[in-house]
């Protein structure tokens, strides 16, 4: 084990080629760029043994990548906001073909107006698509979240490409102490991948994507679907599994349940500023108020049954996004009323959209305010999301 | 290499029974791939055609190894699928099967990315001259005049783009033309190509019945009329010289060709166009002509 000072890109890097990765393919954009430039130099300077394919889009990357793990190799590629819906097209064919491919997608908002800093609307748009959806909230865990995708997508079980986001500058160029596992390590617990559900290599005369009936379709979704309801257990053993093996951390599975359970206020949150909502609901409790957090550590598939028990006795439930369905409720909003079924009253705030800064003073009172709401009679089942731009003086619907 | 050696393949490249249409160029086309290259080769099929040809599951119109593709995606995805090969020490030769679609105008920016990187795969380009697999609509290389049913009364306006000429351009160290009419051509393109390491790019013309409005008897007949009246050239460049190819030789001199009206007047495509239209299309081929025999001049293949 060594411990290093790295950005969240760096990180990312490191864990790529700890991971034996065989094929990276990448069109630059920030703020993901640095990730692709690290890559590239290791393999230049021959201290990863992988091929690193410089394409001319971010549709050809995942197109790259995609190839690549048809013919048995282990894939990487990573992309943000425009680019990532650039390829949009590939995301769902990769998932489709049930290839085992890692992305990182590094967090940054949707123009116009062109905007490089963070929000949540980029990684969210592939929801539906069949990739695992993993949110990391250090540059810890951007690293171990990273070598753990492989594991996971890898697994029989589940056979599915796996995206880790992570929060464009606020981990992406923010430097942090990580501990890296030994690279002949983590290779022992990673083995080379098994070209698995299948290979394109010459002399088999077999084809991936024919045509056929529409029943063969549905049976391919719902094989996936199941795939999908599978990895949960496999995102929890693994997370297990390899604290035990390199002495770190243990994060608790689909989501991490900081003092949520039994609190009467729960506090739904993703991604890096889940550290400033931490800090938030630390205070709060020192004050005496009986609030915890969850933090979705995976969005797809969603912790329900996670969310469900630590807000089983809980009186109302707080659901903060950084990303809106425009016409709904914040994305992460619709998943935490959905998964709790009108049980508990869940009040939706969204903030911190285009990257505006949301501190754990701003989470302090956000919190606050939704617990005193609470307590006046307020919150009613459902309500409309509330806009936190306390520079604009407005909120509500 | 002759017809009877390529009767002899083990792979057929097509199997009977496929669902092309009848007198598909593709079909004639993938059987010399799988007759020259069917041991080596897996293909990659973007969205056209072959899509459909490739058969419905769980039956299959080709015996070659074959991953469907989106559109725009298809040489990136050789691309990365070669780089799994060398990586995991597979020996094969990773085709790039397209249309003019895939290849000259949705997935363009694809192929000239895998160009500029010099990929080690082999990309052909069965070149019907509009959109088929949709229901025939203007293409970046449908000819001038050309009926389609997005230039359905007065034809296509616009030129039509090179993409041999254009790869050409991109330094690559192989592209060639071909036609269905002329297979043994394009087994020896198929061939040579094949030993050549870095991207390669074969245009292979062909005519398509129902796209072309012509009888289904007639593919080959059409495909070397063109060659036979100068408005198919068939050519090559490899290490690093162009020369126009034995079958195309003799139409160098324009009056060996035979009337361009004769391989018009058989396509329903072109059943509206004037004596005027003809004569500026006979204008544009002898420009052609011009510029590949100069070319042929500079890159010093020509004999």
């Amino acid at each position: 084990m060594r411990r290093k000072v790295v950005t969240g890109n760096v990180a990312v890097a490191e864990a790529v080629k700890v991971s034996g990765v065989q094929v990276i393919s990448a069109y630059p954009i920030t703020p993901q760029t640095v990730i692709v430039e690290r890559i590239a130099e290791m393999v230049e300077r021959g201290e990863m043994k992988a091929r690193y394919i410089r394409v001319e889009s971010e549709h050809s990357a995942l197109a790259a990548v995609y190839g690549a793990s048809a013919g048995g190799a282990r894939a990487f590629t990573a992309t943000s906001s425009h680019g990532l819906l650039y390829m949009y097209e590939m995301l769902w064919w990769v998932a489709y073909s049930r290839l085992p491919i890692v992305m990182a997608v590094v967090t940054r908002a949707i123009g116009p107006p062109w905007n490089i800093h963070s929000d949540h609307h980029d990684a969210l748009t592939a929801r539906d698509s069949g990739w695992i959806i993993g949110f990391a909230s250090s540059v810890q865990e951007a690293f171990d979240m990273t070598v753990q995708a492989f594991k996971i997508g890898e697994d029989p079980k589940v056979l599915l490409p796996v995206m880790v986001a992570l929060e464009g500058f606020t981990l992406s160029h923010t430097a942090e102490p990580v501990d890296v596992p030994e690279e002949e390590l983590v290779r022992e617990w990673l083995p080379p991948r098994e070209p698995l559900p299948f290979k394109i290599e010459p002399g088999k005369p077999f084809s991936v994507g024919n045509l056929g009936p529409d029943e063969v379709s549905m049976e391919l979704r719902w094989l996936m679907w199941r795939a999908m309801e599978r990895s949960r257990l496999v995102i929890r053993d693994v997370d297990i599994e390899y604290a035990k093996v390199f002495g770190l951390r243990s994060y608790g599975g689909l989501g991490e349940d900081f003092h949520a359970k039994n609190s009467d206020y729960v506090v739904v949150a993703m991604g890096a500023w889940s550290g400033d909502a931490k800090e938030a609901v630390e205070r709060l409790r020192s004050e005496g108020y009986n609030v915890g957090l969850l933090r979705v550590r995976f969005f797809r598939p969603f912790p329900w049954e996670e969310l469900r028990e630590v807000s089983q006795n809980a009186k109302a439930v707080l659901a903060v996004d950084r990303a809106v369905s425009m016409g709904h409720r914040g994305v992460l909003g619709l998943e935490v009323s959905s998964a709790l079924g009108g049980k508990v009253p869940v009040k939706n705030v969204i903030a911190g959209i285009g990257g505006v800064d949301v501190g754990p003073e701003d989470f302090y009172s956000i919190i606050k305010g939704f617990i005193e709401e609470y307590e006046y009679g307020s919150i009613e089942g459902w309500s409309r999301p509330e806009w936190y731009m306390p520079w604009m003086e407005v909120g509500g619907g | 290499m002759s017809l009877q050696k390529l009767a002899l393949s083990r792979v057929k490249g097509i199997l009977p029974g496929n669902p092309a249409c009848m007198g598909c160029p593709h079909n004639i086309g993938l059987r010399v791939v799988g007759s020259v290259l069917g041991e080596k080769a897996v293909l990659v099929v973007p969205a056209g055609c072959t899509s459909i040809i490739a058969g419905n599951w769980p039956r299959a119109g080709i015996d070659m190894p074959l991953l469907h593709v989106p559109f725009a995606s298809a040489a990136a995805v050789a691309s990365g699928l070669k780089a799994s090969h060398d990586t995991l020490g597979v020996n094969s030769v990773v085709v790039v099967w397209s249309g003019d679609g895939g290849a000259a105008d949705i997935g363009f920016a694809t192929l000239s990315g895998a160009a500029v990187r010099n990929e080690d795969i082999l990309v052909i380009v069965s070149d019907n001259e509009a959109y088929m697999n949709t229901g025939v609509q203007a293409s970046g290389t449908t000819m001038w005049k050309s009926r389609t049913t997005t230039s359905p009364v007065i034809g296509k306006t616009e030129e039509r783009k090179d993409i041999a000429l254009l790869m050409l351009m991109h330094k690559v160290p192989y592209v060639a033309t071909a036609s269905v009419g002329y297979p043994t051509d394009f087994a020896a393109k198929l061939e040579k190509a094949s030993k050549i390491r870095g991207l390669k790019l074969i245009h292979l013309h062909s005519p398509c019945p129902p796209g072309w409005r012509f009888d289904s008897d007639k593919t080959a007949y059409i495909a070397k009329l063109a060659v036979e009246t100068g408005a198919w050239i068939l050519w090559e460049y490899s290490e690093g010289k162009l020369a126009i190819s034995p079958p195309s030789r003799p139409y160098i001199d324009k009056v060996r060709r035979k009337p361009l009206a004769e391989y018009l007047k058989l396509q329903g495509r072109f059943a509206h166009i004037t004596e005027e239209d003809v004569k500026v299309l006979e204008e544009k081929i002898e420009f052609n002509w011009k510029l590949i025999r100069e070319l042929e001049r500079i890159y010093g293949g020509g004999s």
